[in-house]
């Protein structure tokens, strides 16, 4: 393997995970805040890819159609947090599961009766189709670049929010003791739906960049939402620093195990989980 | 209900179920076959679910293993006698659900549940991308296992009827298996384990080797079921062991009410009456093409206002106060 081999796969990898943590870290945020498990969080993604398709080819751009769909699905999430997810807090486990199970099958069904059963691809917008020549014949195309600046100004984005701001300490303070901060004056729901939104809107903004990568196909949500569930079983619940460190390593593992042993790629994430399972059964960061 | 009734009610019901052959209709009875599949197979998960305080939502790894355990195992285009290939491939899933037991019981709560999920998942791509099971086509299993006494052909399995003889006795033992184990001190223990943990351990339960015996016989009879199942049908895909499937046997626990073994056949009984209604299309035409929104949008309903299933939804209206017990 030469360098610039190399290094294209180390990008691929970097974006892969950085895509990753997008949707992850909506999940693990859910889960850790408000203890709910979401199976229905790749639907959000597959949702997001779908939007970003059937706007783009009704706007003519990528770009207007992401700036029209995020509303949507921050006013989706709100809806679904008030509707459904609310009654839920109080719950097992086991309902949560079944719930969103459910909320999965109406989700595919929906998308099933509103977009079809068929695979799309979606164009990368004008500007940034271009690729950066590293040899005679290797390149790397700098849409893939601009996702993973865009995923790395998120992810800070989302550390400020929740470690610097005052809503951010209103959030880990509801995550340590809901009957607490609600008895101090904070309206502890709003502040559920606000997280519970924002989960679903990164996951949604994932699919939709992601979409001019890979085509948009009916199972995609059900595919993310494993790996996710992966990143989050090694990152630790709750933890965003965990989120990304998994979602790298998850990203970079699985980018060069399909280059260097295709036969078994699609075993290593797992693998790795097990390995951390052993090692570490709270997570990398979780709190054991 | 008085107790005498209550203990002779599930052998009237397999006695009248023993009969159903007599009204000669292959649909049915091929529906029934599958329905009581499901029914050992769901009763298998209630022992995690509902008796041992475990939610797994990766039970049809189990399932599809034995499945493919047996298209495996049979030789193309020749039979395989069941008196080996059916043990063989309850080992099989037995040794897989005690090496993922022993990984999955180190987890708890959300994390057990997508820990299991995500095994099951690795399974599934190891058949899905490998050539080992055929891939996403699957394997045909051209003949049905012979059950072979000597010369004798004890029970012919390419007779529907036979099958469903075999089915619903295996489906009785593993009732009766499983009624003995949880009244066994065993039985109890798990119980106590499921409501709390921690004092189970202080009184010096090895709480971690009870969890792992559950996990494994849990397995194991999951097996049996998948073993059937792929008898039935004649092949298996990677989607017999999908995470639909596993949601799907998962509703099938609580739909009946988890914590009681019958009430596992019920769900069982009600979730493939459901599914075969709502994808009938001469009933609800186009809509049935869309049977998994009725679905799903019931499931929700199930999940939010009927969480003891329909046993619990049968007691409501009954004279007894729902047990207080199934609420933990």
């Amino acid at each position: 393997m030469d360098f610039a081999f190399f290094l294209i796969q180390l990008l691929n990898g970097l974006q892969y995970g950085l895509l990753l943590f997008l949707v992850a870290s909506g999940l693990t945020l859910v889960f850790g805040i408000m203890g709910i498990i979401n199976l229905a969080h790749g639907s959000f993604y597959m949702v997001g890819a779908y939007l970003a398709w059937s706007l783009s080819s009704m706007t003519d751009s990528l770009v207007a159609a992401i700036l029209l769909a995020v509303p949507l699905t921050v006013i989706l999430g709100m809806a679904l947090e008030r509707l459904l997810f609310r009654h839920l807090y109080q719950r097992d486990h086991l309902y949560q599961v079944l719930l969103t199970y459910g909320l999965i099958l109406v989700f595919e069904e929906l998308r099933s009766i509103i977009w079809g059963d068929d695979v799309h691809g979606v164009a990368v917008p004008a500007l940034l189709n271009a690729s950066i020549p590293l040899t005679d014949n290797l390149s790397y195309p700098v849409y893939r670049l601009a996702i993973s600046g865009v995923c790395m100004l998120l992810a800070a984005g989302l550390y400020f929010l929740i470690q610097k701001t005052r809503l951010g300490m209103m959030i880990r303070a509801g995550a340590s003791n809901r009957d607490m901060v609600q008895s101090l004056g904070i309206d502890i729901k709003l502040i559920y739906t606000l997280v519970f939104a924002l989960g679903v809107a990164l996951a949604a903004f994932a699919g939709m960049i992601n979409a001019p990568l890979s085509s948009v196909t009916p199972n995609m949500g059900s595919q993310v939402l494993i790996i996710c569930f992966v990143v989050v079983v090694i990152g630790g619940i709750g933890s965003v620093k965990g989120a990304m460190a998994a979602s790298l390593m998850i990203g970079l593992a699985e980018t060069f195990g399909q280059v260097l042993v295709p036969e078994v790629a699609g075993m290593i994430v797992y693998v790795l989980m097990a390995i951390v399972l052993v090692w570490r059964p709270e997570g990398l960061f979780g709190k054991a | 209900m008085n107790s005498r009734l209550t203990k002779f009610l599930p052998w009237l019901v397999v006695g009248l179920l023993a009969l159903f052959p007599l009204m000669e209709s292959t649909f049915y009875l091929q529906l029934l076959t599958k329905v009581l599949i499901m029914a050992i197979f769901a009763m298998s998960l209630d022992l995690l679910v509902g008796y041992t305080g475990l939610v797994s939502f990766g039970h049809a790894a189990y399932f599809g293993l034995a499945g493919y355990a047996l298209a495996l195992l049979a030789p193309k285009y020749e039979t395989v006698s069941l008196w080996w290939s059916f043990p063989a491939s309850i080992a099989i899933c037995a040794l897989f659900a005690l090496i993922t037991g022993m990984l999955v019981l180190r987890t708890r709560g959300i994390y057990f549940i997508m820990v299991t999920l995500a095994f099951a998942q690795m399974l599934f791509f190891v058949f899905h991308d490998t050539k080992l099971g055929g891939g996403s086509d699957g394997i045909y299993i051209y003949a049905k296992p012979t059950m072979k006494l000597g010369e004798m052909e004890l029970v012919n399995l390419e007779k529907l009827e036979q099958f469903y003889w075999l089915v619903l006795f295996l489906m009785a033992a593993t009732y009766m298996l499983l009624h003995r184990v949880l009244g066994s001190s065993f039985g109890r223990a798990l119980l106590g384990i499921k409501v709390n943990e921690h004092r189970m351990r202080a009184l010096g339960f090895p709480v971690f080797r009870y969890q792992l015996a559950s996990f494994t016989l849990s397995g194991a009879l999951a097996g049996i079921a998948g073993y059937l199942a792929a008898v039935q049908y004649g092949f298996v895909n990677p989607e017999i062991l999908s995470w639909h499937q596993s949601g799907a046997v998962l509703m099938m626990v609580i739909l009946g009410g988890m914590g009681t073994l019958h009430g596992a056949v019920i769900g069982a009984f009600a979730f493939v009456l459901l599914q075969e209604v709502l994808s009938n299309q001469a009933w609800f035409g186009i809509a049935a093409k869309h049977w998994q929104l009725a679905m799903g949008m019931l499931i929700m309903l199930v999940a939010l206002y009927l969480p003891q299933g329909l046993a619990g939804l049968m007691q409501r209206f009954g004279r007894k106060p729902v047990a207080e017990a199934a609420d933990d």
